[in-house]
């Protein structure tokens, strides 16, 4: 520790408190927060939803909502209070001594303008000595470019964003983010919207980067399994304060607090914890057969396979996981199997029955036993509907049962999905992300259907909750005796959640098999790549150790 | 894009005929036909020259050939003869266009303006009283008659502090005031759709990261932020036309200027069915030529436009 204590602190927060609003409706975001970042420091900001990283990260920058109110405290970068600059003062700082790596890179680049404009424009907008010519600018931008890995950097200048993929905007962002070489990064959940293999490659240019010009950085995150590999530090917030600020191999191997050693057992690598002995059933009729499933988009030119002959069972009982990044054709298969898409070719068996091409009347028979869990339970809960109103809507839809039957059906489900009945009035905004879902499997349950489709049902979840509802559905499956198909890229969950697994990788079904067998010993090359590419590489070796 | 273009045009013509078709059988449904109705103001109209003018204005065919001569006719700039003057309806429409022309696109492009400014200085208003204030006078001006803006004007400036005449002599304050009292009204809506939309892009995080870079709120709103939000204005200003047209001939009414105002006024009162008729192709006209324009700027704003277009199906699979 003495060799932090003798480098001259970057950043030095004392004693800060962040409230939303004022007066009797005022909520504390963060409660007397001290924190120090020495030049070239990585610290993984831990914590999840709510837990205040994202308000303090944003007071570091000065971009905090017009809604929050600093109520004490100061936040020094190299021994200047920030808190005390003006506006004017904060906009020469911004991109040029303190920058920032948005989280969603879909939408953090100006749609309507090109990757040269947006990349220059840092130069532009903090010209430091003499002006650039355009030409000058262009071997900058391309310079940078070329500094993320972005290939054929030339090409990229009149593109605009959404031609670009995911992960090259991000690098753009990166790229933006380093321009002017600052002193200091915050990168707020950078990686949380880009698949496995895609966030290996950007948190390595980004890590390589930061060392490389000496940045400090902030990263934030509910992924302690990516800060392990990242930081130097880890700094666990929860409820607005500061739990807990160690290196990163103490924190792992002695947490103190409570709430750290809850997150650490929850990111830790688990055995399958899904009982095996159903695999001798396998001679039962699968809850879900899928046989050779073909899927074409477009014709001609644009003709694009996005499921290329998929075959794989759902024994009943179990979970099968579908595991591949985006744009490799899970989803797809989901909806096929749900008939809100027509294949092109194969068959879609449900309880042993075809429903490939059943459509009106059967096509509704069809969806009282298969139901599907969205991703983000947000959009899929109608804000205006109240809790039971929306549980009780499929039950309405099928004409099922009187008022007050419904009204008693309703209660069971909340009980089912551990909700207390005192939420059956309340609005769907009203809930969390975590009882919302459990909302969404209650009325995916309400018709009494056997088979749940669950796409990405926890990815908009933070890894607590995540945990929960995890729980809620294995209860699920062996008092009801369900089964699910659960389409994830989240490998760490699938491990845990599932006996068997297949993997897709652009439309093809490239491995099956049981879970174990799976992790342990993948057969195909890209299951392998999957796996290496699984954030988590210092706690899995602590774990072994 | 020529695809996009050819597409675009192809679908403002089937507009432009569909309105001819839509006001040929609107006239073939009036009770009587146009001839007969013009008479009747006559006390008594002699049957004979009510047939004679059928017969001299082609109202005497029947009907599928009418339509056809008149859509011909069309193609070639005749628009038929007035019944109340005997001139080709093209030629009393053409007269008095221009004063229109100049009257509407005046007052449109001043709404326009009026309508930036106003937005630009709701959003980058520091202090918030400020803020709302602006925010709710669109609301005030599309609330404000046309007619009783201009007449209040008159008033005020013309009697009480005669620094304006009564009647259209060619002095700035004679256009101007017309086009200010026009403009108000147009801009209201255009103001407010702008409002929304810039509202909506602001919110977005790229204008966070705009932030994090060091940009000024004036830098992100005009060198981002309204390039984004303008395609949703850019739509109701091309709505918009409807509106202006119609505050053009109550502006001209009330201001006496001359132009479509008056032949709009002249040719109901006197029930000439013919000159409506070409009036009303000419409305139609301007407004799918305005939108052709506005439909055709879209992609130079944002180019996902032109991809979206062409590849519907599998943006549908992105979930």
């Amino acid at each position: 520790m003495s060799s932090i204590a003798q480098t001259p602190k970057l950043l030095n927060i004392r004693g800060l408190d962040i409230t939303y609003g004022t007066g009797t409706e005022a909520v504390s975001a963060t409660r007397n927060i001290n924190l120090e970042l020495a030049a070239g420091e990585i610290v993984a900001l831990v914590g999840e939803s709510g837990s205040g990283k994202s308000t303090l990260s944003k007071a570091i920058i000065g971009l905090l909502p017009e809604v929050a109110r600093i109520g004490g405290g100061r936040i020094e970068l190299a021994g200047e209070d920030l808190l005390q600059y003006t506006e004017k003062q904060l906009q020469a700082l911004r991109g040029r001594r303190i920058g920032m790596v948005p989280q969603d890179p879909g939408a953090s680049l100006d749609p309507v303008k090109t990757i040269e404009s947006q990349v220059a424009e840092v130069f532009r907008l903090h010209p430091q000595g003499a002006k650039r010519s355009k030409k000058q600018l262009r071997t900058e931008v391309i310079r940078l470019l070329n500094l993320v890995g972005i290939d054929r950097p030339e090409q990229r200048l009149t593109q605009y964003p959404h031609e670009l993929s995911g992960g090259l905007k991000q690098r753009v962002l990166i790229a933006i983010a380093f321009a002017l070489e600052p002193d200091l990064l915050i990168a707020d959940e950078p990686t949380s919207a880009l698949d496995v293999t895609v966030q290996q490659t950007i948190l390595e240019v980004f890590t390589r980067l930061a060392r490389e010009m000496g940045t400090a950085v902030i990263f934030v995150t509910h992924d302690l399994a990516v800060a392990t590999d990242i930081a130097d530090r880890i700094v666990v917030m929860q409820h607005g304060r500061i739990k807990e600020d160690r290196p990163v191999r103490e924190i792992l191997q002695n947490p103190h607090d409570p709430y750290t050693r809850m997150l650490l057992t929850e990111a830790a690598p688990t055995e399958g914890t899904a009982d095996d002995s159903l695999a001798t059933a396998s001679e039962l009729i699968p809850a879900i057969e899928v046989l050779g499933l073909h899927k074409v988009y477009g014709n001609g030119k644009t003709e694009h396979t996005a499921v290329d002959s998929v075959s794989f069972a759902v024994r009943p009982g179990t979970t099968f996981s579908l595991v591949g990044e985006s744009g490799s054709g899970k989803s797809t298969t989901a909806r096929i199997i749900m008939r809100l898409l027509d294949p092109t070719a194969g068959t879609v068996k449900i309880h042993g029955t075809d429903i490939t091409t059943v459509r009106g009347a059967a096509k509704r028979e069809l969806w009282r036993s298969l139901q599907l869990v969205y991703q983000n339970p947000d959009s899929a809960l109608d804000p205006r509907y109240s809790v039971s109103r929306i549980i009780s809507e499929p039950l309405e839809n099928y004409k099922v049962g009187s008022k007050s039957e419904r009204k008693t059906r309703v209660s069971e489900l909340l009980d089912a999905v551990n909700l207390p009945s005192r939420l059956a009035e309340l609005g769907s905004k009203e809930l969390s992300g975590g009882q919302r879902q459990r909302v969404a499997i209650a009325r995916a349950l309400a018709l009494g259907a056997k088979t749940l489709v669950l796409d990405e049902a926890l990815s908009a979840l933070d890894v607590l909750t995540q945990a929960q509802i995890l729980t809620l559905l294995e209860d699920l499956q062996i008092t009801q005796g369900l089964s699910y198909l659960f389409i994830s890229h989240d490998l760490h969950v699938v491990e845990r959640f599932s006996h068997d697994v297949g993997v897709m990788h652009q439309g093809r079904l490239v491995e099956t098999g049981s879970a174990a067998q799976v992790f342990e010993n993948p057969t195909s090359q890209y299951t392998q790549q999957l796996l290496d590419s699984n954030p988590g590489t210092l706690l899995r070796e602590l774990a072994l150790s | 894009m020529a695809a996009y273009i050819a597409k675009r045009i192809g679908q403002a013509l089937l507009v432009i005929w569909l309105a001819y078709t839509l006001v040929f059988l609107a006239v073939q449904l009036l009770p009587n036909d146009p001839v007969t109705i013009f008479l009747s103001a006559d006390a008594a109209a002699d049957p004979a020259t009510i047939a004679a003018m059928k017969a001299q204005y082609g109202y005497d065919q029947p009907l599928l050939t009418q339509y056809f001569n008149q859509l011909i006719g069309l193609f070639q700039g005749d628009f038929g003869y007035s019944l109340a003057s005997g001139q080709p309806v093209s030629e009393r429409i053409g007269a008095v266009v221009g004063s229109t022309l100049v009257l509407a696109s005046s007052s449109f492009i001043t709404a326009v303006l009026f309508a930036v400014l106003l937005v630009a200085a709701a959003t980058l208003a520091r202090q918030s009283w400020l803020k709302r204030l602006i925010v709710n006078l669109p609301p005030l001006f599309a609330a404000i008659p046309v007619f009783w803006l201009g007449l209040v004007l008159l008033q005020v400036l013309s009697i009480q502090l005669g620094v304006m005449s009564l009647f259209p002599d060619g002095s700035f304050a004679a256009i101007g005031v017309p086009v200010l009292v026009l403009a108000i009204h147009v801009s209201a809506p255009i103001a407010q759709v702008l409002l929304k939309s810039v509202d909506n892009v602001n919110a977005q995080p790229f204008v966070d990261v705009l932030r994090a870079k060091g940009a000024s709120p004036s830098w992100i709103f005009f060198r981002h932020t309204l390039k984004n939000a303008a395609a949703p204005a850019m739509t109701i200003s091309g709505i918009t036309v409807g509106t202006l047209l119609a505050g053009s001939v109550i502006t001209e009414t009330v201001f006496a200027r001359s132009g479509l105002g008056q032949v709009v006024l002249q040719a109901v009162t006197a029930q000439d069915v013919a000159l409506v008729q070409g009036l009303v192709l000419l409305t139609a006209t301007a407004f799918v030529v305005v939108n052709l324009v506005v439909d055709l700027l879209y992609p130079l704003l944002d180019p996902r436009i032109l991809k979206s277009g062409t590849h519907g199906a599998p943006r549908a699979l992105a979930a």
